[in-house]
């Protein structure tokens, strides 16, 4: 339970942070709030030969405004969202997401970026995130580029970042008042994480409709397009269509996995409709 | 080996140490501070929890080598703390503990749950406190006394606050 050895760098800028990357050559990994990293690498499921602490850098810690939209630095903690910090622009969401992330202690350390990126296939933020459309800002040797959502999120454990790459910051559009939006999950108890999840929002003044579930069985978040159309058109979502989009995309689903999921989805989908 | 600065409970310490030491095993093992537990080590049960700059934090999957600069509060140093006098008061007058092993990190935990909340709202209260494990209570004489202190609290405000860092204070 102790975590193998390793060279700590704590780089005082991104550039520095970017260039300890590169040198790393792949075995050099990013050190965000260490509350997936460090779990991993005492119980020795992960190693790196350096770690590169990113705590120094409070560029990485700020939320902004522009054009419409809110960037929030990859190194903001569960907890200063769960606090509304920086201003809450989505009706309460990414608060009510944010105090459901495990606990207090670990909300304290642990960072969105470090959630997107980490990728667990039951981590709340990559579904929150794609629920409210945000795309990712990267920064790498080649410069910086955006992907949304959808393109960042690969696979279980894995997402869009090339090697020598890191996350910078999330940017999301805000809701208007009128938005609407849900968030269900299911888990065995305050703090674990999500045996199914599902997160819709509806916002009529800029035609966002987005209907995201995601969980271990799901392998991940991903969008239900045809249950997105219907809320788009005002048609009542019936059980038996939720059932189906779960089908189309996992056709695996036990009967317990498909009831937790299908109504995770129903009760969201409720709420956004009513 | 890294030279390390920081303050543990309000003494400036500067010690060699490994990259790879968690802030549990440095407070554990370089400075004996052995009030910190160790359950788990890897963030589930809370028996490690400290305060870091005022917050409560899991010292098992917090490198110290990270806390280059930091104020770290471990129970041996909540002894001139008001608000933790308060709960140590209330935790024996509802049997908050019986072995004592959960404990170190219930008062760390209990402490910021009594500094966020102005009210005893016990649902609140047993989600704040369901990332610690207490094998011998059954959780009831914590929730009691958590929440006494926070009614306690109610009426004058915000406690006198003990040196725990810059944030203990914020709401
Ligand atoms: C007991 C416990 C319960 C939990 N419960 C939940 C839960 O219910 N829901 C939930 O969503 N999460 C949960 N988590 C996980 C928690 O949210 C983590 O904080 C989060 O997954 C990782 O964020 P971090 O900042 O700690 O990242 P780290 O652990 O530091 O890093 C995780 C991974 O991401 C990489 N990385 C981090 N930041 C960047 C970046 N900016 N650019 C590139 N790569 C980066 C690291 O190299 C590493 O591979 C739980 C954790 C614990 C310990
Ligand atoms: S020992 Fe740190 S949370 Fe269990
Ligand atoms: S008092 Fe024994 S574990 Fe809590």
């Amino acid at each position: 339970m102790k975590a193998p050895a390793f060279t700590f760098l704590r780089p005082a800028s991104l550039d520095e942070a970017l260039a300890a990357l590169a040198a790393g050559e792949g075995e050099a990994r990013i050190l965000a709030g260490g509350q997936s990293l460090l779990p991993m690498l005492n119980l020795r499921m992960a190693a790196a030969e350096t770690l590169i602490d990113i705590g120094g850098l409070t560029e990485l810690g700020e939320i902004a405004e522009a054009d419409g939209r809110v960037r929030i630095g990859a190194r903001v903690t569960h907890a200063a969202l769960e606090d509304g910090v920086g201003g809450d622009r989505w009706n309460g969401m990414l608060v009510f997401v944010a105090r459901d992330i495990a606990y207090r202690a670990v909300r304290n350390r642990g960072t969105i970026g470090g959630s997107l990126c980490h990728a667990d296939p039951a981590a709340d933020w990559p579904v929150a995130m794609m629920a409210l459309g945000a795309t990712m800002q990267i920064a790498g040797p080649d410069g910086r580029r955006e992907l949304d959502s959808e393109a960042f999120s690969l696979d279980v454990f894995s997402c869009a970042l090339e090697e020598g790459e890191m996350l910078t910051a999330v940017s999301l559009p805000r809701l208007s008042p009128a938005a609407r939006w849900s968030y269900r999950k299911m888990r065995k108890k305050a703090g674990a994480f999500g045996e199914a999840i599902a997160a819709v929002v509806h916002d009529p003044e800029s035609g966002l409709v987005r209907v995201v579930a995601g969980s271990s069985p799901l392998g991940g978040p991903a969008r239900h397009a045809d249950l997105e159309a219907s809320i788009a058109a005002g048609a009542p979502v019936e059980d038996a269509a939720i059932r189906r989009s779960l089908a189309a995309r996992e056709p695996d689903l036990d009967r317990y996995e498909m009831q937790i999921h299908a109504t995770c989805l129903r009760r969201a989908i409720t709420e956004v409709m009513r | 080996m890294t030279r390390l600065s920081l303050t543990v409970n309000g003494e400036a310490v500067s010690v060699d140490t490994e990259p790879r030491v968690s802030l549990a095993d440095f407070l554990r093992d370089r400075l004996a501070l052995k009030g910190t537990h160790l359950g788990c080590e890897h963030g589930a049960c809370g028996a490690c929890t400290v305060l870091l700059d005022g917050v409560p934090v899991r010292s098992c999957i917090t490198l110290a080598a990270s806390c280059e600069g930091a104020a770290v509060t471990t129970v041996e140093g909540f002894e001139d703390d008001a608000v933790v006098a308060r709960l140590r008061a209330a935790f024996t007058e509802e049997h908050a503990l019986q072995c004592g092993y959960c404990t170190p990190g219930m008062l760390a935990t209990a402490r910021d749950i009594v500094m966020r909340h102005t009210t005893p709202d016990i649902a609140a209260i047993r989600h704040e406190l369901a990332g610690c494990i207490c094998r011998c209570t059954g959780y009831r004489g914590i929730v009691r006394a958590v929440a006494r202190v926070i009614a306690e609290r109610a009426p004058v405000g915000a406690a006198p606050d003990g040196d725990c860092g810059p944030d203990a204070e914020s709401p």
